[in-house]
Protein backbone atom coordinates (compact mmCIF):
# COMPACT_ATOMS: atom_id res chain seq x y z
CA UNK A 1 0.00 0.00 0.00
CA UNK A 2 2.95 2.26 0.74
CA UNK A 3 3.41 2.54 -3.21
CA UNK A 4 0.04 4.26 -3.88
CA UNK A 5 -0.33 7.86 -3.64
CA UNK A 6 -2.00 9.79 -0.78
CA UNK A 7 -5.20 10.47 -2.32
CA UNK A 8 -5.67 6.44 -3.37
CA UNK A 9 -4.82 5.65 0.22
CA UNK A 10 -7.55 7.67 1.67
CA UNK A 11 -9.93 6.50 -1.09
CA UNK A 12 -8.77 3.10 -0.78
CA UNK A 13 -9.83 3.38 3.39
CA UNK A 14 -12.45 5.15 2.55
CA UNK A 15 -14.23 3.22 -0.41
CA UNK A 16 -12.27 0.19 -2.18
CA UNK A 17 -11.57 -1.36 1.59
CA UNK A 18 -14.25 0.42 3.58
CA UNK A 19 -13.15 -0.93 7.39
CA UNK A 20 -17.16 -2.04 8.11
CA UNK A 21 -18.59 -3.24 4.93
CA UNK A 22 -15.35 -5.05 3.28
CA UNK A 23 -13.27 -5.59 5.72
CA UNK A 24 -16.05 -6.36 8.22
CA UNK A 25 -14.37 -4.64 11.50
CA UNK A 26 -16.14 -2.54 13.96
CA UNK A 27 -19.67 -4.04 13.09
CA UNK A 28 -20.78 -3.55 16.57
CA UNK A 29 -20.90 0.09 17.07
CA UNK A 30 -22.18 -0.15 13.64
CA UNK A 31 -25.29 -1.61 14.63
CA UNK A 32 -25.67 0.02 17.41
CA UNK A 33 -25.53 3.60 17.10
CA UNK A 34 -26.74 3.63 13.45
CA UNK A 35 -30.55 4.60 14.86
CA UNK A 36 -30.25 8.26 14.69
CA UNK A 37 -28.47 10.03 11.99
CA UNK A 38 -27.41 12.25 14.59
CA UNK A 39 -25.97 10.40 17.28
CA UNK A 40 -23.85 8.10 14.31
CA UNK A 41 -22.81 11.11 13.54
CA UNK A 42 -21.00 11.82 17.37
CA UNK A 43 -19.75 8.40 17.01
CA UNK A 44 -18.19 8.48 13.53
CA UNK A 45 -16.20 12.23 14.89
CA UNK A 46 -15.09 10.23 18.36
CA UNK A 47 -14.12 7.42 16.09
CA UNK A 48 -12.59 9.40 13.90
CA UNK A 49 -11.12 11.45 16.91
CA UNK A 50 -9.20 8.05 18.32
CA UNK A 51 -8.60 6.17 14.89
CA UNK A 52 -6.37 9.49 13.92
CA UNK A 53 -4.96 10.00 17.47
CA UNK A 54 -4.32 6.54 17.73
CA UNK A 55 -2.68 5.83 14.46
CA UNK A 56 -0.26 8.45 14.64
CA UNK A 57 0.84 7.70 18.63
CA UNK A 58 0.99 3.97 17.81
CA UNK A 59 2.55 4.54 14.48
CA UNK A 60 5.35 6.83 16.93
CA UNK A 61 5.63 4.21 19.46
CA UNK A 62 6.15 1.05 16.97
CA UNK A 63 8.63 3.45 14.77
CA UNK A 64 11.15 5.02 18.08
CA UNK A 65 9.88 2.27 20.12
CA UNK A 66 9.41 -1.12 19.53
CA UNK A 67 11.16 -1.33 16.02
CA UNK A 68 14.19 -0.04 17.68
CA UNK A 69 14.65 -2.01 20.57
CA UNK A 70 13.13 -5.79 18.83
CA UNK A 71 9.95 -5.78 20.88
CA UNK A 72 7.33 -6.39 17.86
CA UNK A 73 5.81 -9.06 19.46
CA UNK A 74 4.74 -6.62 22.71
CA UNK A 75 2.91 -4.81 19.13
CA UNK A 76 -0.89 -5.71 20.27
CA UNK A 77 -0.64 -5.12 23.88
CA UNK A 78 1.05 -2.10 23.13
CA UNK A 79 -1.63 -0.88 21.11
CA UNK A 80 -4.31 -2.06 23.27
CA UNK A 81 -3.49 0.13 25.86
CA UNK A 82 -2.80 3.79 23.53
CA UNK A 83 -6.22 3.23 22.37
CA UNK A 84 -8.00 2.16 25.92
CA UNK A 85 -6.15 5.41 26.73
CA UNK A 86 -7.25 7.86 24.44
CA UNK A 87 -10.88 6.27 24.43
CA UNK A 88 -11.35 7.05 28.40
CA UNK A 89 -9.73 10.86 27.42
CA UNK A 90 -12.16 10.93 24.49
CA UNK A 91 -14.62 9.95 26.76
CA UNK A 92 -13.78 12.77 29.81
CA UNK A 93 -13.59 15.31 27.04
CA UNK A 94 -17.38 14.20 25.41
CA UNK A 95 -18.63 14.18 28.83
CA UNK A 96 -17.38 17.76 29.32
CA UNK A 97 -17.92 19.19 26.24
CA UNK A 98 -21.34 17.44 24.89
CA UNK A 99 -23.93 15.65 27.69
CA UNK A 100 -26.19 15.54 25.41
CA UNK A 101 -23.43 13.88 22.64
CA UNK A 102 -22.34 11.86 26.05
CA UNK A 103 -26.05 10.52 26.80
CA UNK A 104 -26.78 9.38 22.96
CA UNK A 105 -23.24 7.56 22.27
CA UNK A 106 -23.85 5.25 25.86
CA UNK A 107 -22.08 2.45 25.95
CA UNK A 108 -20.93 2.53 22.68
CA UNK A 109 -18.43 5.25 23.78
CA UNK A 110 -15.78 3.01 25.69
CA UNK A 111 -17.00 0.58 23.38
CA UNK A 112 -14.40 2.05 20.83
CA UNK A 113 -11.66 0.44 23.04
CA UNK A 114 -12.57 -3.00 21.61
CA UNK A 115 -13.68 -1.74 18.43
CA UNK A 116 -11.17 -4.10 16.01
CA UNK A 117 -11.44 -1.33 13.70
CA UNK A 118 -9.36 1.34 15.42
CA UNK A 119 -7.04 -1.83 16.05
CA UNK A 120 -6.86 -3.15 12.68
CA UNK A 121 -6.27 0.34 11.29
CA UNK A 122 -2.93 0.91 13.64
CA UNK A 123 -1.92 -2.69 13.03
CA UNK A 124 -2.30 -2.04 9.24
CA UNK A 125 -0.50 1.33 9.14
CA UNK A 126 2.68 -0.84 10.47
CA UNK A 127 2.40 -4.18 8.87
CA UNK A 128 1.74 -2.15 5.44
CA UNK A 129 5.13 0.00 6.31
CA UNK A 130 3.24 3.65 5.69
CA UNK A 131 5.58 6.91 6.44
CA UNK A 132 3.57 9.34 8.90
CA UNK A 133 1.69 11.35 6.73
CA UNK A 134 0.71 8.03 4.58
CA UNK A 135 -0.39 6.44 8.26
CA UNK A 136 -2.64 9.86 9.10
CA UNK A 137 -3.79 9.69 5.36
CA UNK A 138 -5.18 6.22 5.72
CA UNK A 139 -6.78 6.82 9.12
CA UNK A 140 -8.51 9.96 8.30
CA UNK A 141 -9.59 7.72 5.58
CA UNK A 142 -10.71 4.83 6.88
CA UNK A 143 -12.89 7.11 10.01
CA UNK A 144 -14.14 8.60 6.99
CA UNK A 145 -15.44 5.52 5.65
CA UNK A 146 -16.37 4.15 8.66
CA UNK A 147 -18.74 7.43 9.39
CA UNK A 148 -19.90 7.38 6.10
CA UNK A 149 -21.77 3.75 6.13
CA UNK A 150 -22.69 4.45 9.69
CA UNK A 151 -24.66 7.59 9.00
CA UNK A 152 -25.81 6.14 5.62
CA UNK A 153 -27.37 2.89 7.75
CA UNK A 154 -28.72 5.18 10.24
CA UNK A 155 -30.35 7.72 7.11
CA UNK A 156 -32.02 3.88 6.33
CA UNK A 157 -32.98 2.70 9.53
CA UNK A 158 -34.56 6.35 10.07
CA UNK A 159 -37.23 5.76 6.91
CA UNK A 160 -37.20 2.37 7.76
CA UNK A 161 -38.94 3.65 11.00
CA UNK A 162 -41.58 4.85 9.08
CA UNK A 163 -42.22 2.33 6.88
CA UNK A 164 -44.90 -0.33 7.15
CA UNK A 165 -42.52 -3.28 8.03
CA UNK A 166 -43.67 -7.00 7.91
CA UNK A 167 -43.66 -7.93 11.93
CA UNK A 168 -41.50 -10.75 11.87
CA UNK A 169 -38.56 -8.09 10.27
CA UNK A 170 -39.39 -4.97 12.27
CA UNK A 171 -36.04 -3.33 13.77
CA UNK A 172 -32.94 -5.34 13.83
CA UNK A 173 -33.90 -8.07 10.95
CA UNK A 174 -34.60 -5.50 8.35
CA UNK A 175 -31.32 -2.78 9.80
CA UNK A 176 -29.33 -6.66 8.85
CA UNK A 177 -30.78 -6.18 6.03
CA UNK A 178 -30.13 -3.09 4.95
CA UNK A 179 -26.74 -3.14 6.20
CA UNK A 180 -25.93 -6.79 3.65
CA UNK A 181 -27.55 -5.03 0.81
CA UNK A 182 -25.20 -1.85 1.76
CA UNK A 183 -22.12 -4.26 1.91
CA UNK A 184 -23.08 -5.46 -1.26
CA UNK A 185 -23.20 -2.10 -2.76
CA UNK A 186 -19.64 -1.30 -1.06
CA UNK A 187 -18.17 -4.62 -2.98
CA UNK A 188 -19.22 -2.95 -6.22
CA UNK A 189 -15.87 -0.66 -6.12
CA UNK A 190 -13.31 -3.71 -5.96
CA UNK A 191 -15.43 -5.95 -8.52
CA UNK B 1 18.38 -15.75 26.65
CA UNK B 2 19.95 -12.13 27.79
CA UNK B 3 17.88 -10.79 30.92
CA UNK B 4 18.47 -6.91 30.15
CA UNK B 5 17.22 -7.30 26.31
CA UNK B 6 14.79 -10.19 26.90
CA UNK B 7 12.89 -9.38 30.15
CA UNK B 8 13.81 -5.60 31.62
CA UNK B 9 13.64 -3.36 28.53
CA UNK B 10 9.88 -5.36 27.78
CA UNK B 11 8.69 -4.53 30.73
CA UNK B 12 10.45 -1.37 31.79
CA UNK B 13 9.06 0.37 28.42
CA UNK B 14 5.39 -1.62 28.74
CA UNK B 15 5.31 -0.38 32.60
CA UNK B 16 6.96 3.14 30.97
CA UNK B 17 3.93 3.48 29.12
CA UNK B 18 1.39 2.49 30.98
CA UNK B 19 2.87 4.98 33.70
CA UNK B 20 2.65 7.97 31.22
CA UNK B 21 -0.66 7.27 30.12
CA UNK B 22 -1.65 6.86 33.55
CA UNK B 23 -0.55 9.90 34.27
CA UNK B 24 -2.16 12.05 31.18
CA UNK B 25 -5.17 10.28 32.22
CA UNK B 26 -4.79 11.62 35.68
CA UNK B 27 -4.55 15.79 34.33
CA UNK B 28 -7.28 15.09 31.85
CA UNK B 29 -9.71 13.85 34.75
CA UNK B 30 -9.06 16.82 36.85
CA UNK B 31 -9.64 19.08 34.12
CA UNK B 32 -12.40 17.75 32.51
CA UNK B 33 -14.00 17.16 35.86
CA UNK B 34 -17.74 17.23 35.51
CA UNK B 35 -19.66 18.26 38.85
CA UNK B 36 -22.38 15.32 39.21
CA UNK B 37 -25.66 16.54 41.88
CA UNK B 38 -25.65 13.60 43.70
CA UNK B 39 -29.27 14.22 44.52
CA UNK B 40 -30.47 13.89 40.98
CA UNK B 41 -29.36 9.83 41.46
CA UNK B 42 -30.90 9.50 44.95
CA UNK B 43 -34.37 11.30 43.19
CA UNK B 44 -34.30 8.94 40.33
CA UNK B 45 -34.15 6.01 42.79
CA UNK B 46 -37.19 7.03 44.51
CA UNK B 47 -39.20 7.65 41.85
CA UNK B 48 -41.76 5.16 40.22
CA UNK B 49 -39.51 4.99 36.90
CA UNK B 50 -42.40 4.28 34.46
CA UNK B 51 -41.94 7.68 32.68
CA UNK B 52 -45.37 8.31 32.40
CA UNK B 53 -44.69 12.03 31.71
CA UNK B 54 -47.61 13.42 34.11
CA UNK B 55 -44.92 15.98 36.02
CA UNK B 56 -44.72 17.66 32.16
CA UNK B 57 -41.14 16.35 32.17
CA UNK B 58 -40.42 13.42 29.70
CA UNK B 59 -38.95 11.04 32.04
CA UNK B 60 -38.29 10.20 35.31
CA UNK B 61 -34.50 11.31 35.43
CA UNK B 62 -35.82 14.43 33.43
CA UNK B 63 -38.41 15.78 36.53
CA UNK B 64 -35.36 14.31 39.12
CA UNK B 65 -32.91 16.52 37.52
CA UNK B 66 -35.38 19.59 37.53
CA UNK B 67 -36.11 18.95 40.87
CA UNK B 68 -32.36 18.85 42.07
CA UNK B 69 -32.03 22.08 40.00
CA UNK B 70 -35.03 23.47 42.26
CA UNK B 71 -37.62 23.92 38.51
CA UNK B 72 -39.49 21.26 39.76
CA UNK B 73 -41.79 21.09 43.01
CA UNK B 74 -40.82 17.80 44.84
CA UNK B 75 -44.18 16.94 44.92
CA UNK B 76 -44.19 16.83 41.04
CA UNK B 77 -44.74 13.35 40.81
CA UNK B 78 -47.98 12.76 40.16
CA UNK B 79 -48.49 8.68 40.25
CA UNK B 80 -45.73 8.65 43.57
CA UNK B 81 -48.42 10.39 45.31
CA UNK B 82 -47.38 11.53 48.93
CA UNK B 83 -45.75 8.81 49.76
CA UNK B 84 -42.89 10.11 46.75
CA UNK B 85 -43.35 13.91 47.77
CA UNK B 86 -42.63 13.14 50.76
CA UNK B 87 -39.23 11.31 50.46
CA UNK B 88 -38.23 13.63 47.44
CA UNK B 89 -38.68 16.09 49.75
CA UNK B 90 -36.27 14.32 52.29
CA UNK B 91 -33.54 14.11 49.53
CA UNK B 92 -34.33 18.10 49.30
CA UNK B 93 -34.67 19.12 52.76
CA UNK B 94 -38.13 20.55 52.40
CA UNK B 95 -41.41 19.94 53.58
CA UNK B 96 -43.61 18.38 50.75
CA UNK B 97 -47.36 19.73 50.94
CA UNK B 98 -49.58 16.51 49.41
CA UNK B 99 -51.50 18.17 46.51
CA UNK B 100 -55.40 17.62 45.55
CA UNK B 101 -55.31 14.10 43.90
CA UNK B 102 -57.14 13.70 40.93
CA UNK B 103 -58.59 10.85 39.30
CA UNK B 104 -60.02 10.27 35.34
CA UNK B 105 -63.67 10.33 35.01
CA UNK B 106 -65.70 9.26 31.97
CA UNK B 107 -68.49 11.75 31.32
CA UNK B 108 -70.67 9.81 29.52
CA UNK B 109 -73.19 7.29 30.43
CA UNK B 110 -73.81 6.27 27.20
CA UNK B 111 -74.03 2.20 27.06
CA UNK B 112 -74.82 0.56 23.92
CA UNK B 113 -78.72 0.38 24.28
CA UNK B 114 -79.35 3.94 25.94
CA UNK B 115 -77.39 5.67 23.13
CA UNK B 116 -77.93 5.32 19.22
CA UNK B 117 -75.86 4.44 16.56
CA UNK B 118 -75.57 6.28 13.44
CA UNK B 119 -73.40 3.93 11.95
CA UNK B 120 -71.58 0.72 11.63
CA UNK B 121 -67.88 1.06 12.30
CA UNK B 122 -65.89 -1.58 11.23
CA UNK B 123 -62.49 -0.17 11.15
CA UNK B 124 -59.55 -0.62 13.41
CA UNK B 125 -60.46 -0.63 17.34
CA UNK B 126 -58.90 2.40 17.80
CA UNK B 127 -61.12 5.82 18.96
CA UNK B 128 -58.57 7.66 16.82
CA UNK B 129 -58.82 5.88 14.19
CA UNK B 130 -62.84 5.86 13.87
CA UNK B 131 -62.91 9.55 14.93
CA UNK B 132 -61.46 9.74 11.27
CA UNK B 133 -65.14 8.26 9.13
CA UNK B 134 -67.77 11.08 10.37
CA UNK B 135 -66.65 11.98 13.86
CA UNK B 136 -67.46 7.84 15.02
CA UNK B 137 -70.14 5.57 15.54
CA UNK B 138 -72.42 6.87 17.90
CA UNK B 139 -74.95 9.63 16.93
CA UNK B 140 -73.70 11.46 19.99
CA UNK B 141 -70.81 13.49 19.08
CA UNK B 142 -69.30 14.67 22.34
CA UNK B 143 -69.94 10.48 23.82
CA UNK B 144 -67.52 7.92 24.59
CA UNK B 145 -67.17 5.40 21.04
CA UNK B 146 -65.97 2.55 23.79
CA UNK B 147 -63.54 1.61 21.22
CA UNK B 148 -60.92 1.49 24.63
CA UNK B 149 -57.81 3.71 23.12
CA UNK B 150 -57.93 4.55 27.19
CA UNK B 151 -57.82 1.48 27.60
CA UNK B 152 -54.22 1.00 25.93
CA UNK B 153 -52.74 4.15 27.06
CA UNK B 154 -53.17 3.69 30.93
CA UNK B 155 -50.02 2.39 32.00
CA UNK B 156 -51.35 1.47 35.46
CA UNK B 157 -54.35 -0.79 34.09
CA UNK B 158 -56.89 1.41 35.75
CA UNK B 159 -58.69 1.15 33.01
CA UNK B 160 -61.08 -1.63 31.65
CA UNK B 161 -63.68 -2.11 29.20
CA UNK B 162 -67.22 -2.29 30.88
CA UNK B 163 -69.57 -4.58 28.93
CA UNK B 164 -71.65 -2.26 28.45
CA UNK B 165 -69.06 -1.23 26.03
CA UNK B 166 -67.87 1.88 28.12
CA UNK B 167 -64.23 1.64 29.62
CA UNK B 168 -64.37 1.58 33.69
CA UNK B 169 -62.41 3.87 35.76
CA UNK B 170 -60.74 2.05 38.68
CA UNK B 171 -59.88 5.33 41.06
CA UNK B 172 -57.47 3.54 43.61
CA UNK B 173 -55.49 2.55 40.69
CA UNK B 174 -55.37 6.33 38.74
CA UNK B 175 -52.72 7.72 39.14
CA UNK B 176 -53.65 10.80 37.89
CA UNK B 177 -51.10 10.36 35.06
CA UNK B 178 -53.29 12.11 32.12
CA UNK B 179 -52.71 10.12 29.10
CA UNK B 180 -56.28 8.78 29.43
CA UNK B 181 -57.05 12.51 29.01
CA UNK B 182 -55.08 13.41 26.15
CA UNK B 183 -55.49 10.22 24.10
CA UNK B 184 -58.97 10.84 24.12
CA UNK B 185 -60.13 11.99 20.82
CA UNK B 186 -63.53 13.01 21.97
CA UNK B 187 -62.29 14.78 24.84
CA UNK B 188 -64.76 13.16 27.13
CA UNK B 189 -62.44 11.84 29.63
CA UNK B 190 -62.48 14.40 32.65
CA UNK B 191 -59.73 14.89 35.80
CA UNK B 192 -62.06 14.99 38.91
CA UNK B 193 -60.98 15.63 42.42
CA UNK B 194 -61.16 12.59 44.22
CA UNK B 195 -63.10 14.56 46.79
CA UNK B 196 -65.76 15.18 44.37
CA UNK B 197 -69.28 12.52 45.19
CA UNK B 198 -71.52 13.73 42.60
CA UNK B 199 -70.43 14.64 38.80
CA UNK B 200 -72.04 15.46 35.25
CA UNK B 201 -71.48 12.03 33.53
CA UNK B 202 -72.41 13.68 29.81
CA UNK B 203 -70.11 15.63 27.90
CA UNK B 204 -72.67 17.12 24.74
CA UNK B 205 -72.72 20.70 24.60
CA UNK B 206 -76.46 20.15 22.05
CA UNK B 207 -79.38 21.46 22.84
CA UNK B 208 -82.21 19.24 24.82
CA UNK B 209 -83.50 18.15 21.74
CA UNK B 210 -80.87 17.12 19.79
CA UNK B 211 -79.43 15.29 23.07
CA UNK B 212 -82.50 12.89 23.54
CA UNK B 213 -82.25 12.17 19.85
CA UNK B 214 -78.82 10.52 20.29
CA UNK B 215 -79.06 9.69 23.49
CA UNK B 216 -81.62 8.90 26.67
CA UNK B 217 -79.13 9.78 29.74
CA UNK B 218 -77.78 12.92 27.95
CA UNK B 219 -77.57 16.33 29.72
CA UNK B 220 -80.39 17.91 27.82
CA UNK B 221 -79.73 21.68 29.48
CA UNK B 222 -83.22 21.92 31.17
CA UNK B 223 -81.62 23.67 34.10
CA UNK B 224 -83.42 21.77 36.68
CA UNK B 225 -80.22 21.22 38.74
CA UNK B 226 -78.69 24.83 38.24
CA UNK B 227 -82.39 25.82 40.00
CA UNK B 228 -82.37 23.13 42.90
CA UNK B 229 -78.72 23.36 44.09
CA UNK B 230 -78.74 25.07 47.73
CA UNK B 231 -75.37 26.47 47.35
CA UNK B 232 -75.44 27.74 43.38
CA UNK B 233 -72.82 25.47 42.54
CA UNK B 234 -74.18 24.48 39.72
CA UNK B 235 -73.95 26.55 36.11
CA UNK B 236 -74.94 25.79 32.88
CA UNK B 237 -72.16 26.44 30.46
CA UNK B 238 -72.46 26.14 26.70
CA UNK B 239 -75.76 23.82 27.41
CA UNK B 240 -74.03 21.79 29.46
CA UNK B 241 -74.32 21.64 33.69
CA UNK B 242 -70.76 22.31 34.90
CA UNK B 243 -70.39 21.70 38.58
CA UNK B 244 -68.20 24.12 41.00
CA UNK B 245 -66.40 21.76 43.44
CA UNK B 246 -64.94 24.34 45.74
CA UNK B 247 -69.01 25.08 46.45
CA UNK B 248 -70.73 21.70 45.98
CA UNK B 249 -71.74 20.01 49.56
CA UNK B 250 -72.24 16.72 48.11
CA UNK B 251 -76.16 17.36 49.13
CA UNK B 252 -77.30 15.39 45.86
CA UNK B 253 -80.53 17.77 45.30
CA UNK B 254 -79.88 17.92 41.65
CA UNK B 255 -79.30 13.85 41.21
CA UNK B 256 -82.70 14.02 42.03
CA UNK B 257 -83.51 16.77 40.14
CA UNK B 258 -81.88 15.63 36.55
CA UNK B 259 -84.79 14.14 34.44
CA UNK B 260 -81.92 11.81 32.37
CA UNK B 261 -80.33 10.73 35.09
CA UNK B 262 -76.92 12.33 33.86
CA UNK B 263 -75.64 13.35 36.95
CA UNK B 264 -74.86 10.58 38.93
CA UNK B 265 -73.09 10.19 42.81
CA UNK B 266 -69.54 8.64 42.40
CA UNK B 267 -68.60 6.24 45.06
CA UNK B 268 -66.80 7.25 47.67
CA UNK B 269 -62.67 6.78 47.18
CA UNK B 270 -60.78 5.55 49.92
Amino acid sequence: MSEYGLFMIFFAAAFFNNFVLIQFLGICPFLGVSKRVESSLGMGMAVLFVMTLASLITWMLHEFLLFPLGLDYLRTITFILVIASLVQFVELFVQKASPTLYKALGIFLPLITTNCAVMGLAIMNVTEGLNIIQTLVHALGAAAGFTLVLVMLAGLREHLEIHDVPKPLAGVPVALLAAGILALAFSGFVL
Amino acid sequence: MDFVSDILIPVASLAGLGLIFGALLAVANKVFMVKVDKRVADISEVLPGINCGACGYPSCSAFAEAVAAGKAPVNGCVPGRAEVAEKVGDIMGVEAEADERFVAKLACRGTEDVARDKLEYYGAADCRSAMLIEGGPKACAYGCMGLGTCVEVCPFGAITMGEEGLPLFEDELCNGCRRCFKACPKDVIRMVSVNAEVDVACNNHDKGAAVLKACKVGCIACGKCVKVCPEDAIEMVDNLAVIDYHKCTNCGACIEACPTNAIVRLSPVI
